[in-house]
């Protein structure tokens, strides 16, 4: 019998390729799971390798990977030849799917999940949550509409003919502003201050949607500072020599 | 114990000379015991500083660089209550310095240093200093202020209290609650029974 050739995941950064196999792209770190639905590949994919996945669903393979480094490993800077070969179109794609996720999925079930938590406070105390949690969703909602309307199209017109007069990359990178702070006065709020009224099981269900939020807003954050504002700088420099 | 009242002292100094004569300038006295001398604020030194109970840091704003040099005593803050010092060894714009509880010159003589470090350590008294983990009763009022949506000037005026103590005060708010944005910190207030809701509008 041919016994598999064991592979030391820790010591090896180039793990991720082409060549590799999709179920073991899973195997390594679950949380590419949410990664692959946003990017529309669907589970079920059997056998093939990932270069494969990528052609089936016109994916750039590059922009895949850098993507997935990204969840994978906690400091990863991307390589120069990988962020070249990335499409800057695809990471768009990937950012705008997550956006719509986060809005239409995550933060109404964490939402939902909290108003149940605080059913049984008292009537001023749950109006304070409501306008907390509201005040955040909106801040994240103007958030994301900013890289929708004005980031996102600056992009995708740029990868398509040329430069956009008046704005750069430089400008996104120097407004893009932080949201993680009221997610995480919500955690410490949660956690260790709401009343002993509130159900444990409950409370879990609550901290467990904020600690995944929390983490996957952190790699969207940093697909969008390590690899697409690089990504961008690159081409608009190459586009002005 | 020997050691019981000296007033614990950390250098933050990347010259080991200049580190080693402060540290003489101390030992000669007995009143100030040097507990630690770090070179920089790397990631570990930046854990020591966290654990270290000092009083007083005495620091060379050479380890910052230049971008991040006048935000160097607020870096320190978020790490110490200590008073801190700063050691002129090269010359620097005057809002490096200014920063600083005190400044002490390579040149200046030992008795020199030491009574500024006294006068320092006198003034600190006053301000506050947080033992426990529980927010204090002034904090509590800073805390309701805050969420009450006043700024810290208004908070300063209404206590008689200087804004830097203001700044403090709400480093050690947050610092024990994790909650950093005032929305959040009137949750806080109101979940623990600090103000009612009519007074939020």
């Amino acid at each position: 019998m041919v016994k598999k050739k064991k592979t030391n995941i820790k010591d090896d950064r180039a793990m991720l390729s082409p060549a590799m196999k999709m179920a073991d792209l899973v195997n390594l770190n679950y949380h590419l799971l949410g990664v692959l639905s946003r990017l529309g590949v669907d589970l079920g994919f059997g056998e093939i390798t990932v270069g494969e996945a990528c052609r089936r669903h016109s994916l750039n393979v590059g922009s895949f990977l850098l993507i997935c480094n990204v969840y994978t490993y906690d400091d990863y800077i991307p390589s120069g030849e990988l962020l070249f070969s990335g499409a800057p179109a695809d990471i768009v794609k990937y950012l705008h799917s997550s956006h719509v996720f986060y809005l239409e999925h995550e933060l109404p079930e964490l939402e939902r999940a909290l108003e149940k938590l605080v059913a049984p406070c008292d009537v001023k105390q749950k109006l304070v949550i409501d306008r907390f949690f509201s005040d955040y969703k909106k801040e994240v909602e103007n958030h994301f509409a900013y890289e929708e309307t004005v980031v996102f199209p600056y992009v995708e017109t740029f990868s398509r003919d040329r430069r956009e007069q008046g704005y750069s990359i430089e400008q996104f990178e120097k407004n893009h502003s932080n949201i993680d702070e009221k997610l995480c006065d919500l955690k410490n709020i949660v956690m260790k201050y709401l009343p002993e009224v509130c159900d444990t099981v409950l409370r879990n269900d609550v901290m467990y949607h904020i600690c995944y939020l929390e983490e996957d807003l952190g790699k969207h954050t940093l697909i969008e500072n390590n690899v697409l504002i690089p990504m961008m700088t690159r081409i608009e420099e190459n586009e002005t020599r | 114990m020997k050691h019981g009242n000296r007033v614990k002292v950390l250098l933050i100094i990347p010259s080991r000379i200049i580190a080693r004569g402060m540290e003489g300038v101390f030992h000669d006295l007995g009143e100030f015991s040097v507990e630690g001398i770090l070179t920089d604020l790397s990631r570990t030194s930046e854990v020591r500083l966290k654990n270290m109970d000092v009083e007083l840091i005495v620091v060379d704003p050479v380890i910052f660089d230049y971008a991040s040099r006048a935000s160097g005593r607020s870096r320190i803050a978020e790490y110490s209550d200590a008073a801190v010092v700063a050691l002129q060894t090269v010359p620097m714009e005057d809002d490096v310095w200014r920063q600083y509880d005190e400044m002490v010159n390579l040149y200046d003589l030992p008795p020199v240093i030491i009574k500024k470090l006294r006068t320092v350590l006198a003034n600190r008294s006053e301000t506050p200093k947080s033992d426990s983990q529980e927010l204090s009763a002034r904090e509590k009022e800073i805390l309701v202020c805050v969420a009450k949506g006043m700024l810290n000037k208004e908070i300063a005026d209404l206590y008689n209290i200087s804004i830097y103590t203001v700044i403090t005060h709400r480093k050690n708010i947050t610092r024990k609650t994790g909650i950093k944005t005032v929305a959040g910190l009137t949750v806080y207030a109101l979940l623990n029974n600090l103000i009612d809701a009519n007074s939020i509008e």
